[in-house]
C-alpha cells in the first residue's frame, strides 16, 4: 500500500494534466476557500455583535454546537437532490463546519480584550465604532486562531465533494475505494494532511504577525503579507 | 417524513448502531486524554509536542483513516472497529487540547495551596486539578461528542456508519426524505448526548451550584 502510494507520487505524469495532483489540490483549496469565506461572512459579524454587547452568548454556543452536529455528508447529499450537482451543495455543507470555530475565535477574542483597555477607549470619548475597532485590533490573534480551526476542519472534510462527482483530493479517496486500491486512498489522505498542515502553518505565521504589541513585522514578512502569498 | 414513519424499526436499529459507534470513541478518547493531559501538563515541551501531534491527527480525512486502519491493526475492512479506532484517535486529540485548556483555567493559587498543604504531585493532579477542571473539560467533551456523532455517518461510505447509511442509500435512490430523516435523527442523538454530558458536568461540580444559588 505504501509502495503504491510512493510509486504514484514519484510518477511526474501524475502531477500535471487535468487529472493531475496539482489540479486536484487546486480544486480542493478552491472549495475550502469559498466555504471559509462564506463562513466568515456569517460568523464574523455575529461574533463581533455578541462579543461587543455580551448578549446572546448561550444562543451562539447552542447554535455552534448544533451546527457541529449536522453531518456534512448528509447535508451535501440532500442539497444535491434539491439543487442538482454543482459547486454549491458541497460548499454549503462545508460552511457548517467553518462557522463554529470562526464564531468561537471572534467571540473569545473580543471577550479576552482587557476590560481596562475598552473602558479607557470609552473614557477617551470614542464613538461605538471606534471602540469596536479597538476591540477588534486586540481580538485579532483570537480571530486568526478561529480561522486556523476553520481551515483545518474544512480542508480535512472537503474530500466529501468527490462523493457528488466533483474534483478535489477526495477523488483519490473515492476512486481508491471503488477500485479497492487502498494505495490510492492513502495518496489522498497524505495530500489532504500535508495541505491542511501547510495552510495551518501559514496562518500561524499570520497569527504571530497580528499579535498586538508584537515586534513589528520584518520588512520581508510585511512584503510577503502584501504580496498575498499567505 | 414518510420514510421515517414507515420504517421506524429500521430507523431505531440504525439509531442504536450510531449511538454505539459515537459513544465508545468519546468515552475512550476521554480515558486516553485525561491521564495523558495530567501527565504532560507540567512539562512544557512534552505538552507542545502533544498539541502539535493532536492537530496533525485531526487533519487526516476521516474516510481515509477508516480504510487505512484495517491494514495498520489487521482488522477486516467492514469491521466497525475501524470506525471506532479512527474516531477514538480524533476525540482523544480534541479532548487532549481541552484537558490542557481546562488545567490552565485552574487558579494557580489553589494549586500552590494544595502543594503547600502536602499533596503529592499525583494526588494534587487527581484530587485538586482534575475536579476544578471539570467545567472547561465538559465544554470540550461536548464539542468532541458532537463531532463524533456527525463523523460516524461518513463511515457509511465504506459500509459501517449507522444513520449515515440513510445518506448513501437516499442519495443513490434520489430519495431526499430518507436523507432528511437521517440528518434529523443524528441531530437528535447529538442533542441527547450533549445534554447528558452537560448534566454529568453539573453533577460533578456541586461547588459551582453553591455559588450560583
Amino acid at each position: 500500500m505504501l509502495a503504491d502510494m510512493f510509486a504514484y507520487f514519484a510518477e511526474a505524469e501524475n502531477w500535471l494534466g487535468d487529472q493531475g495532483i496539482l489540479i486536484r489540490v487546486g480544486q480542493h483549496l478552491w472549495y475550502s476557500f469559498i466555504a471559509v469565506v462564506l463562513g466568515a461572512v456569517i460568523a464574523v459579524p455575529a461574533g463581533i455583535y455578541v462579543g461587543h454587547t455580551g448578549r446572546g452568548q448561550t444562543l451562539i454556543v447552542t447554535a455552534a454546537n448544533s451546527l457541529r452536529a449536522i453531518p456534512s455528508l448528509g447535508l451535501m447529499t440532500l442539497l444535491v437532490l434539491f439543487m442538482g450537482l454543482g459547486l454549491l451543495p458541497p460548499v454549503l455543507a462545508l460552511v457548517t463546519l467553518a462557522v463554529p470555530p470562526l464564531l468561537a475565535g471572534v467571540y473569545s477574542g473580543m471577550r479576552s480584550v482587557d476590560r481596562a483597555v475598552v473602558d479607557a477607549a470609552w473614557a477617551m470619548g470614542m464613538a461605538r465604532r471606534q471602540v469596536i475597532g479597538v476591540e477588534l485590533r486586540n481580538a485579532l490573534p483570537g480571530m486568526v486562531a478561529g480561522l486556523r480551526g476553520a481551515a483545518l476542519q474544512v480542508i480535512a472534510t472537503a474530500m466529501i465533494a468527490a462523493y457528488v462527482n466533483l474534483g478535489g483530493i477526495g477523488r483519490y479517496i473515492f476512486d481508491g475505494l471503488a477500485l479497492y486500491d487502498y494505495g490510492r486512498v492513502l495518496v489522498g489522505a497524505v495530500l489532504v494532511t500535508v495541505l491542511a498542515l501547510t495552510v495551518d502553518g501559514l496562518l500561524a505565521v499570520v497569527g504571530r504577525l497580528v499579535q498586538p504589541g508584537a515586534k513589528a513585522p520584518s520588512r520581508r514578512a510585511a512584503k510577503t503579507l502584501r504580496a498575498g502569498t499567505v | 417524513m414518510n420514510w421515517a414513519l414507515n420504517n421506524f424499526s429500521r430507523l431505531m436499529e440504525l439509531f442504536w448502531e450510531h449511538t454505539v459507534l459515537a459513544t465508545i470513541p468519546t468515552v475512550l478518547g476521554l480515558l486516553i486524554a485525561v491521564p495523558l493531559g495530567l501527565l504532560l501538563n507540567d512539562g512544557r515541551s512534552g505538552r507542545r509536542i502533544a498539541v502539535a501531534l493532536a492537530s496533525v491527527a485531526f487533519t487526516i480525512p476521516s474516510l481515509a483513516l477508516f480504510v487505512t486502519i484495517p491494514t495498520l491493526i489487521g482488522t477486516q475492512i467492514l469491521d466497525p472497529i475501524n470506525v471506532i479506532a479512527a474516531l477514538t484517535l480524533y476525540s482523544a486529540a480534541l479532548t487532549l487540547r481541552s484537558v490542557f485548556d481546562s488545567l490552565d483555567a485552574v487558579d494557580s493559587s489553589v494549586r500552590d495551596a494544595a502543594q503547600a498543604s502536602g499533596f503529592s504531585r499525583l494526588s494534587r493532579a487527581v484530587f485538586v486539578d482534575l475536579p476544578l477542571a471539570v467545567p472547561v473539560l465538559t465544554a470540550g467533551l461536548r464539542v468532541a461528542c458532537a463531532t463524533n456523532v456527525s463523523l460516524v455517518s461518513v463511515g457509511a461510505v465504506i459500509g459501517v456508519g449507522g444513520l449515515g447509511e440513510l445518506f448513501t442509500s437516499g442519495y443513490q435512490r434520489s430519495y431526499p426524505d430518507q436523507i432528511f430523516a437521517g440528518i434529523l435523527a443524528i441531530m437528535v442523538l447529538a442533542f441527547i448526548l450533549d445534554r447528558l454530558i452537560a448534566a454529568a458536568g453539573w453533577l460533578l461540580t456541586p461547588w459551582e451550584r453553591a455559588h450560583a444559588g
